[in-house]
């Protein structure tokens, strides 16, 4: 089993080409089959990763045999396989929800899916700084496809600002990648992070000014305020199994911060240690207010949820701003959870659009829903653990989340700021609610019956929350450990480099 | 060799944020074409500027660093393969909105002074 940590990454690879080919490529069916046997195969793979590297520790896959520092290395940690089986959870849960219908609506759907998944993988696993912006393309170019997948006006326009956006992005990553290259000599993040403490004083500013420039980059993929404006609008324009996938592409971007600005400028940098945080404390703070006034200004439940995401983001920008192993412990914990949860509220704001006929997901009267019950039941349990209230996940990853802000000032903004958003959020699930399923007028809508695997994929992410809370022992163990490893990371490569030169 | 090199990139980035601020997607296109140019010899210049260096060990006494070259190689064809896709939304856009402005409706005063240089 030498290679599984590229299993994540090649096997959506070859999935999304042999869907592209002869037998596969005409007939839905036939690809619906095999992308759900893919991702099923996924989620087995990811899961064998995760246990095998959180009981024999961290597995480095060098691409080629080409040994780091000068080839491409794969690193499945405890964080990376984390995020690789919630990347495979979710997009089973998308691609079931496509594929009761919404994949029939343009072409190729799931090849792109599955190039998604695998640019998503590829981020994650990768322990190489060129290669992150090459997987960072990949998964890009993917999202530009299926964004506007289904075509409309509404799409067309999000994805023209999205792409734009992105490609000013890319080239940014670039420079950055070109300084820290130039003066760093070395894109292996492992590696980077030993040679920037041994930097004269003139190249200090240099790779100060690309580690800074990575930030705004990957500012831009979580929507980080300023640079959130596109989100809104680009999540609620997608259709819904895309937009349930797109949760965690801004997870992509805090995963990389995490990366990036704990390993490489961490607390070990010398001169450069953490040089993100001054930014990081009054953004995360902003985003968290930003997201809060959008979620009560929204005027329909995708913009509502497209929000909620900001304020997930600001949330985890706080605790990585915390900069301790118990703060990123408990963004661990709270990414999970609000990733699952932001994906099934995308798929249930579609179900309600579908139901309400013209009316659409908008917070005005309309006739009353078919199956108001059964969608009102999966709205309750999101919002409930969206709002953090218990007992389900979203109540312990905030609670864990305010314990690790213990000393007296961080405390004072990191408590008011998080209750006080999740209050907005309160205010504003519960008026969508009463808006949504009981203020009706006229009888019910005659339509056809919701397809069963719709509700499906809306139960199987929603169940993840009260999953969260039973295992909550193992998991919170688990994020332990992992957020140890990820800010010990520079010390263990360096005693592995010691070792192999003596 | 360094100044005038460095005033290429200089005055790609600038021309390229200036055309990407603009309202129109050709201009835009334009713009984020110009960037990925001068973000391509940035790129090769973080090997260092060499004269007569050979890439390949054992050809010769003074080497130059391979790596941007790949790396060049590399964004060189991402960055073809966005500019191609952009290009097709813009006309995509053009074809959905009736227009090609970014925002996907045209600004009253552009309109009003397009009526009024009609006129003239």
């Amino acid at each position: 089993m030498q290679h599984l940590a590229i299993l994540p990454i090649l096997l959506p690879l070859l999935a999304g080409v042999f869907l592209l080919l002869p037998p596969l490529s005409h007939s839905i069916e036939r690809q619906r089959a095999v992308t759900i046997i893919t991702s099923l195969l996924l989620v087995i793979i990811s899961a064998s990763l995760l246990f095998v590297s959180d009981q024999q520790g961290t597995q480095l896959y060098v691409l080629g045999d080409w040994q780091p520092p000068y080839g491409i290395t794969l690193v499945a940690d405890r964080l990376s396989t984390m995020m690789v089986l919630l990347t495979a959870i979710l997009a089973l849960a998308a691609q079931l929800y496509a594929c009761a219908g919404d994949d029939r609506k343009g072409m190729y759907f799931h090849p792109l899916f599955m190039f998604q998944v695998m640019g998503i993988n590829g981020a994650f696993l990768t322990g190489d700084i060129f290669n992150l912006f090459v997987f960072f393309e990949i998964l890009l170019m993917a999202s530009y496809a299926l964004l506007i997948h289904g075509g409309g006006k509404q799409k067309t326009k999000a994805s023209v600002h999205y792409v734009i956006l992105n490609l000013v992005g890319s080239s940014i990553f670039l420079f950055a990648l070109g300084m820290l290259y130039g003066t760093l000599g070395s894109l292996n993040i492992a590696d980077m992070a030993i040679r920037v403490r041994a930097l004269s004083v003139e190249e200090q500013s240099i790779v100060k000014a690309g580690g800074l420039m990575l930030l705004v980059v990957f500012g831009l993929k979580a929507a980080m305020l300023p640079l959130n404006f596109w989100l809104p609008r680009t999540y609620a324009a997608a259709s819904a199994p895309v937009a349930a996938l797109f949760a965690i592409m801004t997870k992509v971007g805090i995963y990389s911060i995490l990366r990036v600005h704990t390993v490489i400028f961490g607390d070990d940098a010398g001169a450069l240690a953490n040089i993100a945080l001054p930014w990081l404390w009054p953004l995360a703070l902003l985003t968290l207010t930003i997201g809060s006034i959008g979620v009560i200004a929204s005027p329909s439940l995708r913009l509502t949820t497209a929000n909620l995401v900001i304020i997930s983001v600001g949330t985890l920008l706080l605790a990585i701003a915390l900069n301790s192993e118990l703060a990123t412990s408990a963004a661990l914990y709270y990414m999970v959870h609000s990733t699952l949860i932001a994906g099934a509220l995308f798929l249930i704001s579609d179900i309600v659009k579908t139901e309400r006929g013209k009316a659409e997901d908008r917070y005005v009267v309309a006739r009353q829903m078919k199956q108001a019950k059964t969608i009102g039941i999966a709205f309750f349990i999101a919002a409930l653990a969206v709002i953090g209230m218990p007992p389900l996940s979203g109540f312990i990853g905030k609670t864990l989340l305010l314990q690790a802000a213990y000393s007296g000032l961080e405390m004072g903004w990191v408590w008011s700021f998080v209750l006080v958003s999740s209050l907005a959020v309160l205010i504003s699930l519960s008026r969508a609610g009463s808006t949504l399923f009981w203020r009706h007028s006229g009888e019910k809508i005659s339509q056809d019956k919701l397809p069963p695997l719709k509700l499906g994929a809306v139960y199987l992410l929603l169940a993840a929350s009260p999953l969260l809370v039973i295992f909550g022992g193992p998991v919170t163990q688990f994020t332990q450990a992992a957020a140890v490893e990820l800010h010990t990371s520079v010390q263990t490569h360096e005693q592995t480099v010691q070792a192999g030169g003596q | 060799m360094e100044e005038v090199y460095a005033l290429c990139v200089g005055v790609l980035t600038t021309c390229g944020v200036f055309l990407t601020l603009r309202g129109r997607t050709f201009s835009v296109v334009m713009g984020l074409t110009l960037l990925s140019y001068a973000v391509n010899l940035f790129l090769f210049s973080s090997g260092r500027l060499k004269l007569d260096g050979a890439a390949v060990l054992g050809q010769s006494s003074s080497y130059s660093d391979p790596l941007p070259q790949a790396l060049v190689l590399t964004a060189i064809v991402i960055g073809f393969a966005m500019t191609a896709f952009v290009v097709i939304l813009a006309m995509r856009s053009r074809a959905d909105q009736g227009n090609d402005h970014v925002d996907g409706n045209t600004p009253p005063s552009s309109s009003e002074y397009s009526r009024h240089k009609r006129k003239s």
